[in-house]
């Protein structure tokens, strides 16, 4: 009961927290404004790699690929071929990041533990390497400029705070059906093949395509990201497709929290505010960055969510936990020894 | 238990609101600098903002009557930063003009954004051609170089020295393609042939696939590096047993590597329009003074830097001091006339400066040349010819060279390649 | 697609083999890493670069003639090996065998490196010194062999061979090997396993900075050399499968004739040369080509 209660107060307090935020705003400065809307952006990719991370234990260090589908599309689309089409824009970018994921995911699926890491990474260094040399398409490595958000809905899209609008719009969707998908049959039987897959399988679940669908469902929504990435900088390079990139969305999941949902977007804020608020103020900024890496695995496992979890519970019920994210973090050393 | 969060909450996002946002004072121009303070063109960046920095100290931080505020900005080498931080030169510092980057891709974001916001971007150091040909942009002005600018002349150049067959090995990126393209267009123009193109991939440090693709039956090599390619290039162009003179584009020996080049770089032809070998007056107190402030060789990073201050100063200057007059001062500075370190300068009404192409060679000069403080017996490119005043299209009709499709890695297409 | 003669070929191949070498010294640290301690470490080709710029202030110190690159080699790999030890005994062995910890972790001492590399030594770019004998080419039949690149075949010999004769051949590469199998039994036969893992990490370690002072006067001391290798570094025990030394010997040689072979036939796919099989290679054989289960 109590728990219950816990739980339906984190969605409530969420859902104020995202109120306030969307009403606070466009009363911010410009560059503050500027800055939570590449938080939101990301805060998708972010999400989107939790399903897979938090909620179906395969790390991987691919995701920017769909990111860079999702972005390259539109800038393609746009820049280039002049369409002003959101919804065409949109819908090839996601349908993009679906295929290639539906594809991808039957090889990265055969693949466990610390070499479905390195199957992604390799995913990754191709499609950096694709955008990178097929320049008749991609511009190379001078990128594709002229990305102009097209109108949406008779608004322009031109306009800072509406595009904040836009953006916070199209958050609020993700989380909501992410949300949805994780509370569902189906999210928690991922958990369940997490935290043990011979169970499921002994079960009846074809466990297999749930991993699969969870690969793809995830893919094909940071692929929005990178949309909304392209059309956010209006400009779009090789280095913004990275295998940092990837890499750096795993950061955000680990700081936020992984299987928390809402951790991830904590994660991805936090980073944004570090990388273009304090480093205007911190020459040494990769110094920081790897203290900052260093400093989320070792003083915050389970992340922020997890981290303020913690504290919360230690006062408010001395004995009790928060009970799904704990498993979360353990979770990770179990599979580890499976495959080793 | 609510309230605690809530009360946190609205703790931090009242902190940022309130956030700083400097008042706007009359007598000063503020002046944004967007540099890869941070990253592997950490060392690049910093000759940069030394440039511009050494102008603002001789100047004692006053253009005229004006103070200067000289605001700093990180990208990490990433054109998205760039385009964020340009943002916040704007929105939050107010800034009149920016200035940066330093790879063609960040000058390629960042152009638009100083026409969204009417603010003007001067740009020291991207070189990509299009900027100032078929993509120009409104609120802009190069004060640096087009990557193929020069490399005509040294096509024309190499053709003099009785060179007619030559192959080109550039970095496989957009750099790479449009100086080799440059070189090719001016050698091909004159008569000669390039019969073999290499592209080895960015940030190659072993040459082992490329090398044996050159073909040795050729009167010169041309060679297109950056940065830790630079390095590597010559020595192992050497040990292969390469014998034929080796030419190079602005980057293949700039001043920025030449220092850490050993003897196996004496002899590298390669063209730039500013060499720190230049004896005029200007260019020794340049280098001079900037090897006793920082310790090390002008390069043209640092020279762009100082003289994009310099310009800005000339602009403001003959505008009356006014730098809220944007586009005012900013005519006013593509139409100076200005006599920098690298030579005379003026724009072209494209916004790319039409100046000297210097041919340098690579020698070791013994003892300190000419007094400057430099470490004695270094490197010096030094300037075997001087071409006046070209403009980054060559010998051609702007209109005429803008009917053809940007400089590229098959454009103009290799018409002796494998004959 | 280009036609070879006879003289590509064997260019190429020496190239090859050449690079090979190279991409062991760098990799077979990782896979001993990764198969006694099961840690994934992002932060190899940070030590190996390390390395090589240790050895840029020991030339500093001690000049630059013939016996000054063993000594640096010595040293550059020492003192990074050092600085690994205190990494793994503070950090590393907090994390158990959390792989996303050990990925992130990692990423963020590369990082540290990356940035302090910057603060001592400058972003400058830097060619190690190459003794005299070794910065010449041998010229047989009119192609020039340059003896650097022979120099590197060397290393990686013999450094392959202490490997395999400790491993096979030792009490500690027995005592290795039983941690390897079975660390509870081993424990419990009353071997520290603590040390041991301590150990492996610093040889390792030790193995990537040295390798970093032999690159280091070929391939440059510059900043961002680090992360355009370590997925090289990957490619390598991925493809010989992680863990195993005959598989990292295997691993080098076939990523060093893939990159030099292909990159001249198929200069276009150059980008995907490497990791499009990678990715292949692992689809169908999830554990690498010698891996183990």
């Amino acid at each position: 009961m109590l728990k219950r209660l816990a739980s339906h107060g984190r969605v409530v307090l969420t859902l104020v927290a995202f109120a306030v935020l969307g009403a606070a705003t466009p009363f911010l400065n410009d560059y503050l404004q500027s800055i939570i809307t590449r938080s939101l952006v990301l805060a998708i990719m972010a999400m989107s790699l939790d399903i897979l991370v938090g909620y179906t234990g395969f790390r991987s260090m691919g995701h920017g690929v769909y990111f860079a589908l999702g972005a390259y599309s539109a800038a393609i689309m746009i820049g280039r071929m002049n369409v002003s089409n959101l919804l065409a824009v949109f819908g090839v970018g996601l349908g993009l990041s679906c295929v290639t994921a539906l594809f991808l995911g039957l090889l990265a699926m055969r693949a466990v533990g610390v070499y479905f890491m390195m199957i992604t990474l390799s995913f990754s260094m191709v499609m950096w390497g694709l955008v990178y040399r097929w320049h008749t398409v991609t511009g190379g490595d001078n990128g594709i400029t002229g990305i102009i958000p097209p109108d949406a809905f008779g608004l322009s899209l031109q306009d800072s705070v509406l595009f904040f609008y836009f953006t916070f719009a199209i958050f609020m969707v993700c989380l909501g059906l992410l949300f949805l998908l994780v509370k569902s049959p189906f999210g928690k039987t991922l958990v369940g093949i997490r935290e043990s897959e011979a169970r499921m399988k002994m079960l009846g679940y074809n466990t297999w395509l749930h991993k699969y669908l969870a690969f793809v469902i995830s893919g094909t929504f940071a692929g929005i990201s990178g949309t909304l990435w392209a059309m956010l900088n209006r400009f779009i390079a090789p280095t913004d497709v990275e295998l940092v990139t990837s890499v750096e969305a795993l950061l955000m999941v680990a700081l936020g929290g992984p299987a928390t949902l809402v951790g991830p977007v904590i994660g991805a804020g936090v980073i944004m505010f570090l990388r273009y608020w304090v480093s205007t103020y911190i020459e040494r900024w990769y110094m920081f960055l790897g203290i900052t890496y260093i400093v989320t695995i070792l003083y915050a496992r389970g992340g922020i969510v997890g981290l303020a979890e913690r504290l919360w519970f230690r006062k408010e019920e001395p004995g009790s936990s928060a009970p799904d994210r704990r498993v979360a973090t353990s979770l990770t050393t179990l599979e580890g020894r499976k495959q080793s | 238990m609510r309230p605690r969060w809530l009360a946190a909450f609205a703790g931090i996002g009242f902190a940022l609101a309130i956030g700083p946002g400097p008042a706007r004072a009359a007598e000063e121009v503020r002046i944004g600098f967007i540099a890869p303070i941070t990253g592997p063109f950490a060392q690049v960046a910093k000759d940069m903002v030394n440039g511009f920095d050494m102008y603002l100290e001789q100047v004692k931080h006053k253009m005229g009557p004006l103070t200067v505020k000289f605001i700093v900005e990180d990208n990490e080498g990433k054109p998205a930063l760039a385009v964020a931080k340009a943002q916040k030169l704007i929105q939050r510092d107010k800034v009149h003009v920016f200035l940066g980057g330093l790879l063609a891709p960040t000058g390629y974001a960042l152009a638009p954004v100083a026409d969204q916001f009417k603010v003007p971007y001067i740009s020291p150091a991207p070189a990509g051609e299009d900027q100032t040909q078929r993509k120009r942009t409104k609120y802009y002005a190069r004060l640096s170089f087009t990557s193929a600018q020069c490399q005509h002349a040294l096509g024309d150049w190499a053709y003099e020295q009785g060179f007619r067959k030559i192959v080109t090995v550039g970095a496989d990126y957009a750099f790479g393609y449009e100086s080799v393209s440059g070189f090719q267009a001016g050698f091909e123009a004159r008569g000669g042939k390039i019969v073999a193109k290499v592209w080895p991939k960015l940030n190659t440090v072993d040459f082992g696939p490329y090398l044996p693709l050159i073909p040795r039956d050729v009167d010169a090599v041309y060679a297109l590096m950056v940065g830790p390619m630079s390095l590597a290039y010559p020595k192992q162009f050497k040990a292969a047993g390469f014998k034929m003179p080796l030419l190079g584009g602005t980057t293949s020996a700039d001043e920025f590597i030449l220092p850490n080049m050993g003897d196996e770089a004496i002899g590298y032809i390669t063209a730039s329009h500013y060499s720190a070998a230049l004896d005029t007056p200007k260019n020794h107190a340049f280098v001079k003074e900037f090897q006793q402030r920082y310790g090390k060789m002008a390069s043209y990073y640092s020279e762009a830097a100082y003289t994009s201050a310099y310009y800005i100063h000339e602009a403001l200057k003959q505008t009356g001091y006014d730098p809220d007059k944007t586009l005012a001062w900013l005519d006013k500075l593509r139409s100076l006339r200005v006599d920098a370190v690298r030579g005379p300068i003026s724009l072209d009404q494209y916004a790319n400066p039409v100046q000297n192409c210097y041919i340098r060679k690579v020698e070791r000069v013994p003892g300190d040349r000419n007094n400057l403080g430099v470490k004695p017996d270094s490197l010096w490119n030094v300037v075997v010819k001087t071409y006046p005043e070209v403009s980054q299209f060559w010998k051609w009709k702007p209109e005429e060279f803008l009917k053809h499709p940007v400089y590229d890695k098959d454009y103009p297409p290799c018409n002796f390649c494998g004959k | 697609m280009t036609v070879f003669t006879l003289r590509n070929v064997i260019e190429l191949s020496y190239n090859s083999l050449s690079y090979a070498a190279l991409l062991f010294l760098l990799a077979s640290g990782l896979s001993i890493i990764f198969g006694v301690m099961r840690i994934v470490n992002l932060a190899h080709a940070a030590f190996f670069l390390l390395g090589g710029y240790v050895a840029l202030s020991v030339y500093r110190v001690l000049g630059t003639a013939l016996w000054t690159l063993p000594v640096a080699m010595v040293i550059g790999g020492g003192v990074v090996a050092g600085l690994a030890v205190i990494i793994e005994r503070f950090f590393l062995r907090r994390l158990g065998q959390d792989t996303m910890a050990q990925v992130l972790v990692t990423i963020g001492f590369a990082f540290i490196f990356f940035d302090t590399n910057i603060l001592i030594w400058t972003g400058d770019n830097y060619m190690l010194h190459r003794p005299w004998p070794l910065d010449e080419s041998t010229v047989i039949g009119g192609i020039s062999f340059p003896r650097y690149r022979a120099f590197m075949i060397f290393a990686a010999v013999v450094v392959w061979a202490i490997l395999y004769f400790v491993i096979e051949r030792t009490r500690a590469g027995a005592i290795v090997r039983a941690t390897v199998d079975d660390p509870q039994m081993a424990r419990g036969i009353g071997i520290n396993t603590n040390v041991v893992q301590m150990s492996i990490y610093g040889l390792g370690v030790f193995l990537s900075a040295m390798g970093g002072v032999v690159g280091g006067a070929f391939l440059g001391v510059s900043p961002g050399l680090d992360f355009l290798i370590l997925p090289y570094a990957f490619a390598v025990v991925i493809i010989g499968g992680l863990g195993s030394l005959t598989g990292a010997v295997v691993g080098s040689i076939v990523v060093g004739f893939m990159e030099n072979f292909g990159t001249a036939l198929f200069p276009e796919l150059s980008y995907f040369a490497l990791f499009a099989p990678m990715a292949i290679i692992l689809a169908v054989k999830p554990t690498g080509l010698f891996g183990r289960g």
